[in-house]
């Protein structure tokens, strides 16, 4: 048997608690049989052994002993999927809030959220914030289950109203692609299998959604390339090369390149993998090339082709924070941007956004889980892009001094829903 | 390793990017931490994670040691093979050895016959601590397990070496940060989003050398607990048991008296590719008997500093 070369997806699932997302997640595995024999029949003991039905769905992802117990999800899940032309790395993302942070972690690397929506509860505020973050993540794709349409008797008017309030969202938050379908992930219906229930609906299914997705969206290859220096490499005989994972357009021999902040511009003379030559490389890859031109570039540096980025040490952002005390005007913290990591102050707090409203209210701090728009200031230069034009030279994480916890995800720029 | 010179343009598959992304986690850990060190048991992870590591230094010689936990109840196809590999790299090879720490009194002694593998923790946080390394690469991948399916890339531990599965620090995008206080460390794992299927597709696409009980071959073998074992000097026939000659192969590599064998007559990797392909028990599953203790029994050896 040849097994076929396949594409990459990744998806985050995104909502409220309750809503199901686990149990979606659950029903896919189990309908696509990505399960094997003793983990369906783990579940099924572990459903029975605490009284929850012959399968807790949810209890395929919700791993930790605590989120059994308590029947939440706590921390991202990740589980595998593959259909003969994709394989599928499934982020499962808790809904309470008080893990936004670890939702961020499930979304800020994917390519599509799926969201999942309660049906006969209308768009509640903690799947709203989900949707702002994933949207300022950088999540262009969205495909969103209307989940448990049997507790509605499959009534096409409450899918409507439901889908009708997402669509206006979703336009506000500037999604390309929007897909709604009308599931239950408790029996599977439109999950996998074509649900008998909605004769009225003639869309896709979640799995065909997904399959038929763009894979890879948020790369975006028209603002110029980018490699971040990772490490120098030393060659036999003396020679040095760069390495690092490039991203952006693609790199090849001959090309013109800058190296930043030093300002050097030179040309690309060799490009490596692990040892074989290439003569181009494209998003995604990790490589080392060397350059015509003698250079002391090192570890936080970055090799970039036209339109070249900014060198900058003040520049505005919107902050996501996840620190337990809230955030201040003047604090110091450590910033890691690319493979460059610098001390940094908060110069000015300029808002914070309400999630309701999507409006920027005055701040003076920002709160555990508030999203803002703040002015920093680092010690050392850093080498940055817009978010919206690259998500790994315009993303950067704060972290504390003391703990060395990370404690905020930042953009570069601000988006232009805000 | 693959010489050929690959043709513009460049076709990127999930192998590549999962290749590229291990790499990158690997050079992003050497960069950041003072003393990193990679857990190497000459099974086919640890050995793909080994690989890998030295793509991403190529040309150098690798920056960090190589560590074992030596268990005392290996196969020995698997000790051999262990020094093959390191010797061909010419990577530095430590070995810790669990019968020291049962010899010091750290943990006890569960006899001759006894299982050996959740003392391995103690033997590693001792090595951990000894050799003041504040980072270790290791094998595991997500989808072995529904607690290592729930951690971090870049796993950090307190200073008891332990897992606080609630308290995981954010890990953003592609940015880890790698930075702990003295006496804490990082697991790291670069193959956290590999299948067991990547791996073995990777492992024929990279032509690596594996230790030969992954392929089938004919071996006495008694039924205990559900699982095929090899009889050998930890594994000796009970009154009730019988042995049988089957033609069976090891779908994972851990201590001889507790890792299954599966009844297959796979001898080659695209045999080995196409059993996996259509297998309908997890490997662990069909395998492991530390993991069929209790529900969460890979969480409770995680917390206390498990792999």
């Amino acid at each position: 048997m040849k097994l076929a070369h396949k594409d990459l997806l990744r998806l985050a699932t995104v909502g409220s608690v309750d809503d199901g997302k686990s149990t979606l997640i659950g029903r896919i595995l189990v309908d696509t049989r990505q399960l094997f024999d003793d983990q369906l029949d783990a579940v099924a003991a572990a459903s029975e052994r605490r009284g929850v039905g012959d399968l807790d769905l949810s209890f395929v992802t919700d791993g930790l002993r605590a989120e059994r117990e308590q029947g939440i999800t706590i921390d991202v899940a990740y589980r595998y999927a593959a259909t003969p032309s994709r394989k599928f790395i499934i982020a499962d993302c808790p809904g309470h809030v008080q893990y936004t942070r670890n939702m961020a972690t499930g979304a800020s690397t994917a390519d599509l959220a799926l969201v999942v929506l309660n049906v006969a509860h209308g768009l509640k505020e903690q799947s709203r914030r989900h949707l702002v973050i994933a949207a300022l993540l950088g999540v262009r794709t969205i495909v969103v289950a209307v989940n448990k349409m049997d507790e509605v008797n499959w009534s096409q008017s409450a899918y409507q109203s439901i889908v009708d309030e997402l669509e206006t969202l979703a336009h506000e938050l500037r999604f390309e692609h929007v897909t709604c379908i009308p599931v239950s992930a408790l029996y599977g219906d439109n999950v996998v299998d074509v649900s008998k229930h909605t004769p009225w609906y003639e869309g896709p299914t979640i799995l065909s959604a997904l399959e038929t997705s763009d894979a890879g969206s948020w790369t975006t290859t028209n603002h110029g390339a980018r490699l971040p220096v990772q490490w120098v490499l030393r060659q036999p005989g003396g020679g040095r090369t760069y390495a690092g994972m490039l991203n952006g357009a693609p790199l090849s021999i001959g090309d013109t390149v800058t190296l930043l902040p030093a300002n050097v511009t030179t040309t690309v003379t060799s490009l490596d993998l692990g040892g074989t030559s290439l003569d181009r490389a494209t998003t995604g890859l990790s490589i080392d090339v060397d350059l015509e031109a003698e250079t002391d570039a090192g570890r936080g540096d970055l090799i970039a082709t036209e339109p070249l980025p900014t060198v900058t040490k003040d520049f505005t952002a919107t902050i996501c924070w996840f620190g337990e005390s809230p955030l201040q005007v003047g604090q110091r913290l450590r910033l890691k941007h690319t493979t460059k990591v610098t001390p940094v102050r908060v110069a000015t707090l300029s808002g914070v956004v309400d999630i309701a409203t999507l409006s920027i209210g005055a701040a003076t701090s920002l709160a555990t889980n508030e999203i803002g728009l703040a002015t920093l200031q680092t010690a050392d230069p850093i080498v940055v892009d817009d978010y919206r034009d690259n998500r790994v030279t315009g993303s950067f994480v704060l972290i504390d001094e003391v703990t060395n916890a990370t404690v905020a995800a930042g953009m570069v720029g601000r988006a232009s829903f805000l | 390793m693959r010489t050929d010179t690959l043709q513009a343009p460049f076709m990127t598959d999930h192998l590549d990017l999962l290749e590229s992304h291990a790499m990158f986690i690997l050079r992003e850990v050497v960069a950041e931490c003072e003393r990193p060190v990679l857990l190497f048991s000459g099974g086919k992870d640890s050995a793909v994670l080994l690989h890998l590591a030295a793509k991403a230094f190529a040309p150098q010689q690798l920056p960090f040691p190589v560590l074992h936990i030596d268990t005392g109840q290996n196969f020995p196809e698997v000790l051999a093979y262990r020094d093959r590999y390191v010797e061909r790299l010419g990577a530095r090879l430590l070995v810790a050895k669990v019968q020291d720490s049962i010899d010091q009194g750290r943990v006890a002694d569960p006899g001759p016959l006894g299982l050996r593998n959740r003392l391995q923790t103690v033997t590693l946080l001792d090595a951990i601590n000894e050799y003041k390394f504040d980072a270790a690469f290791g094998g595991a991948r997500r989808d072995e397990d529904k607690a290592r399916a729930k951690e971090r890339i870049l796993s950090f531990r307190d200073a008891f070496g332990q897992w606080d599965p609630r308290q995981q620090r954010p890990e953003l995008w592609q940015l880890y940060q790698g930075k702990v206080n003295p006496g804490e460390h990082l697991r790291a794992f670069p193959l956290s989003d590999w299948t067991e299927l990547d791996i073995w597709q990777y492992i024929e696409r990279e032509e690596m050398e594996l230790p030969s009980i992954y392929f089938a071959h004919e071996r006495d073998v008694v039924l205990r607990d559900q699982m095929w074992l090899a009889v050998g000097p930890f594994v000796v026939p009970r009154p009730n048991e019988k042995v049988e000659r089957l033609q069976v192969r090891f779908r994972t590599v851990g201590d001889a008296n507790c890792t299954g064998a599966v009844v297959s007559s796979a001898a080659t990797l695209g045999e080995v590719i196409d059993e996996i392909a259509l297998a309908n028990v997890s490997e662990r599953g069909a395998t492991r008997a530390d993991d069929r203790f209790s529900e969460t029994a890979m969480e409770d050896r995680k917390r206390e500093g498990y792999f």
